[in-house]
Order: C-alpha cells, then structure tokens, then sequence
C-alpha cells in the first residue's frame, strides 16, 4: 500500500516513541490535530502499526533476567504452502518471540525466550526439532544485549557540549 | 615596566567582549539547567566518520598536508558543492580548507579589506562578523532586517548604507541566529545589488544542509553571482563536527590565492587528522545528514508550534536550527529576560541582543536538544510567562 509522506512521518515518529502525546506528534509532523487521529487510527486499522511496545531491559531486574536463544532451523519445505506451514506450526508456541524467514544456509530463524537455559533446551529438544518438517536445529544463546533495536542498553554518550555557544 | 594593560593593541582593547560569554559564565555555575543555548548539533559525528579518523591515526597520517587542504578533500568539496548546490569551484586553485569557518570568514576578510573599508554586515548575525571585521582592519556596517519581514534584507536597507568605501557584503543564509534561509529571489536581489554597486558578497552558507521547507539555494549558483562570491562553508552543523574544527572557503582564482597566502603563513593547514574524517563525511556521512535533518525539522516544527502557543511570537525559521521567538509581549529587555529566566527556572537562551540591534526583543533558542528538554524547557517557560505577564 502507498502511504502519504505525512503519514509516513507519523509512522517514523511513532516508531521512535510511542508514548508521545498526539498534541505533540501533530505539531512535530505540521499537522491539524484532527488529521494526525484521523491518520493514526487509520495506520492502526491497516495493522501498519501493529501494537505500541516497550524496550525493557530484563538484565537490570533481579529474577527477571530471562535467557534469549536465537535458532537455526532447517526445515523441509511442504508442495504447496512452502516453509508457511511449518513456520506456523513454530510461531503458534509463546514460547517462540519472533519468526524469521531467511536466506542462507539455514531457512528459519526462531528467537526463543525462557526463564533458564533448561527452560530453553527442553523446548528445544521436546516442542522444535519433533516438528515433521525440521531437519536440525543450531541454537545460539545471546549472552549480553549491546543494542536493541536500534537502541543501545548502556546509554555512555552523555551530552558533552559546553552550555551556552555561538 | 610600563603596566602590562598599555601593552595591548588599541584594537583589541576596544572590541567588546561578546554578550555570550557571561551566560555561559553564569549557566556553566547552576545546575540542573535546560539549555536552549547551545549552537551546535546534539549529534555526536556520525560514527562512519569517527571510525576513519582513527584508521587515519593508525595508518599515520600525522604530518602536515598541502597548504590548501588534501586534494582529495577538495575534489570531494568540489563535486558535493556542485552535485548538491551547483556551486562550481575548481579544486586545484579555488577552494581553501580551513579550521573551522570561522577561519574562513577571518581569512576572506584579511584577503580583501584595507583599512577604511567597508562591510556591509546583515544583523542580527553570528557575534564574530563584525569583530573580524574590525580585526582585518576593516569598518563594519551593520545593516539590520526586520521581524515584518521574517528577518530577511529589504534591498532599500542595504542599498541605503552603500557608501564609496563599501567592498563587500557580509551575510549568512540559513542565518544564526533568526533561522531565516533566503531564496533564489531574495539572493538575486542582494546579487543585483552587488553588481550595480561592483561589491563581493561573503556568503556564510555554513548552514546549507539543514534547511527544512524549500530547497537551498547557493549565492555562487546565482547567475553572475559566482564571480563576485566567497563562500563560506564548513562541516562543523551538517556534518556534526564542531569540534573537529574544519572548513573551508572557495572564491575566484585571484581572491583564493591571496587566502590561501595568509593561511599559508598563519596556520600552514587544517588539522590532517580532520581532513580524513571530513572526507569519510563527504562520502557517507550524507546518509547521516539526511536523518539528522528530519529530526531537526521535527523538532523545529514542536518548537515553533510551541512558542506561538505560549505568546512568544515566533516566524517560522527555513532553516539551521535556531528559534527567535518574539519576547516583547512581556515588556522585557532581551538581556533581562534570558537573566531572569535563567535565575528563575533554569533555562539557558541567548538574548538576540548580542547578534546586533535589530536582535532586541527576541532571544535565540536553539532545538538542537532531545524532545524531552525542549518540552521540558517549553514547561518552565510557561511557568515563567505566567509569573512575568
Ligand atoms: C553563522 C555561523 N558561521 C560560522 C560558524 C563557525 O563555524 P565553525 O565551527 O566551522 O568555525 C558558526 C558557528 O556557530 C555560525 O553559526
């Protein structure tokens, strides 16, 4: 679909905060108030914008921190619905945080959230590579977040410009 | 002895100090201040840019370079001059790298003037015009635009203060400190003038690549204009290198070798360690720009919107990325104001005041800061209305 270059910048501005006020993210985009909710309840019924999230960093809350495993999954492609079928059959688990599709050697890419590394690999070993249509699996566990995206978890650059300059 | 003071040259002696200097003294004292005062990007350089610096180091590039600059610089400065705003200067014997515009302006001046002659210098505009001016040797005249007209020059202003002794026009587009950018029209008018009165033009376009509404026209892309232009430009606000102090200047063959005479005797070249990044920036960091940009815009657009809503009558600025919102509806001096707010709720702003006479009732402030200051900034400003009005 052919979006509006407005409604392209409400997008862009939404993407980087969306707890912004709509007062505010009409006077940033130069729009009436009346047309950025029109766009924005627009942009939500065409699922441009899925849902209005978050970037937690579980690391920093004791109890909480979690493992993330990112997984190479070959897969046997079924006539007809190709790899749709099989990366149905993974995303359906709530486990599994994302789905990727991909080029390469390997043809998913499963991003598996758990509370412990056991958590992980049982879903691994029981729930993912059962699945008919998987041929192997590598898994990979991210061991630190650096950046997130787009966001970089140790905020280091603080502003180091002199108060008042020409 | 005599006493050190009877030393100091007379001309020196009574430049005045510029009115920034005691806001930052008395900002850099408090804390917990939201500054609208700053005049530079709140972008670190891109890292592209960064990177290649230090690979520069590695390598070591740590010696001297041509007087003029890297060639290859110039060649990069030459072709993006001409691919973006049709500027046309030959790398070989037409454009300068410098430390900073600010050496470039003090560079065209001394090239240029002897003493008795006359700048032209459109006010209100960046603090050092009229003191390297004066420095060269020269007169500054101050000719002053006018809120009515968005602060941009009314040609019957300028005309007026042509004199006999009138070797050149000073002006900056996007300007620092109002953000007003001219357009093709408005530079023809200046150009006209120009040639009738057989004067150069300096052209300070070090803000060309932040403007936000129309696109940017170039003095030297003026037809007739490129002759009679010294271009002024730099790295230091599109690119986000401030600190990385290059520039450079471009003019007519005769006026670039006499520059390049000075800069050659004076600083022998820019900082080679900069010329590397500034050439990284010429080949990528232009993505960058494009996305700092809309960012400015952005936030140039809440700003403005904000200013108008609180009282404070605000043009809206083409470009750079400086509000000069209107601060009359309060009966205050531009310096009272920026002292009492200041003192009152922490907000830095420059009084226009300092930028020339025509810079009173109204302050500067500038949007290069997260969207969380300027609300936060644009709160106590309400604040403080609602205490002053
Ligand atoms: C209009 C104008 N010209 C020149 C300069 C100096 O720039 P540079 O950092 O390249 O010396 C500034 C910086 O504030 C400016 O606002």
């Amino acid at each position: 679909m052919l979006l509006t270059d407005k409604e392209i910048e409400i997008v862009e501005i939404l993407e980087r905060d969306s707890r912004i006020s709509n007062e505010d993210l009409a006077a940033m985009a130069g729009l009436e108030i009346e047309e950025t909710n029109a766009a924005i309840k627009k942009l939500e019924d065409l699922k441009v914008i899925v849902r209005y999230s978050s970037i937690v960093d579980w690391s920093k809350i004791d109890g909480h921190e979690g493992v993330t495993a990112m997984i190479d999954v070959k897969v046997t492609p079924k006539r007809g619905v190709g790899f749709d079928e099989v990366a149905k059959r993974i995303y359906r688990f709530k486990e599994v945080k994302s789905v990727y599709l991909m080029s390469g050697a390997y043809d998913l890419s499963v991003i598996i959230e758990g509370r412990s590394m056991n958590e992980v690999a049982r879903f691994v070993s029981q729930k993912l590579s059962t699945l008919d249509s998987v041929l192997s699996t590598t898994t990979h566990f991210i061991l630190k977040k650096y950046k997130h995206d787009g966001t970089i978890f140790e905020q280091g650059e603080e502003d180091k410009r002199i108060v008042v300059s020409p | 002895m005599k006493q050190t003071k009877s030393y100091l040259s007379k001309t020196v002696e009574q430049l005045k100090p510029s009115g920034i200097r005691r806001f930052f003294d008395l900002a850099s004292s408090m804390e917990g201040v939201v500054s609208l005062g700053v005049g530079e990007p709140d972008f670190v350089t891109p890292w592209t840019v960064r990177e290649a610096a230090i690979l520069s180091l590695e390598e070591g590039f740590t010696s001297y370079t041509a007087n003029a600059g890297l060639l290859e610089l110039r060649q990069g400065i030459s072709s993006y001059l001409e691919n973006s705003f049709q500027a046309v200067y030959a790398p070989e014997s037409e454009i300068v790298v410098t430390v900073g515009a600010s050496q470039a302006i003090d560079l065209a001046l001394r090239a240029i003037l002897d003493p008795g002659d006359e700048v032209l210098v459109i006010e209100p505009c960046f603090v050092s015009y009229s003191p390297l001016v004066t420095l060269a040797g020269g007169t500054p005249i101050p000719v002053q635009t006018k809120k009515e007209n968005d602060f941009k020059i009314d040609p019957a202003d300028l005309e007026k203060e042509i004199s006999k002794r009138t070797k050149a026009i000073l002006l900056c587009s996007p300007n620092n400190p109002t953000g007003t950018m001219l357009n093709k029209q408005e530079l023809e008018q200046v150009g006209r003038l120009a040639e009738k009165h057989d004067l150069l033009v300096i052209s300070d376009e070090i803000y060309a690549e932040l403007v936000y509404d129309e696109t940017y026209t170039s003095m030297a892309a003026i037809p007739g204009m490129r002759e009679r232009t010294i271009l002024i430009s730099g790295f230091s606000k599109g690119f986000a290198m401030t600190g990385w102090r290059l520039g450079y200047v471009c003019a007519p063959e005769d006026i670039a070798a006499s520059i390049l005479k000075i800069h050659q005797y004076a600083m022998m070249c820019a900082p080679t360690m900069a010329q590397h990044a500034a050439l990284e920036a010429l080949k990528t960091g232009t993505l960058d720009v494009i996305d700092m940009r809309k960012s400015y815009r952005r936030r140039r657009n809440y700003l403005i919107n904000s200013f108008n809503e609180l009282g404070l009558d605000c043009h809206n600025p083409g470009g750079a990325f400086y509000a000069f919102p209107s601060i009359q509806s309060t009966g205050l001096s531009s310096e009272e104001f920026a002292e009492k707010l200041l003192l009152e709720e922490k907000v830095a702003v420059v009084p226009g005041s300092v930028f020339g006479e025509s810079g009173e009732g109204f302050i500067r402030c500038s949007y290069a800061s997260s969207l969380e200051q300027l609300q936060e900034a644009v709160k106590r400003i309400k604040h403080f209305l609602d205490n002053n009005r």
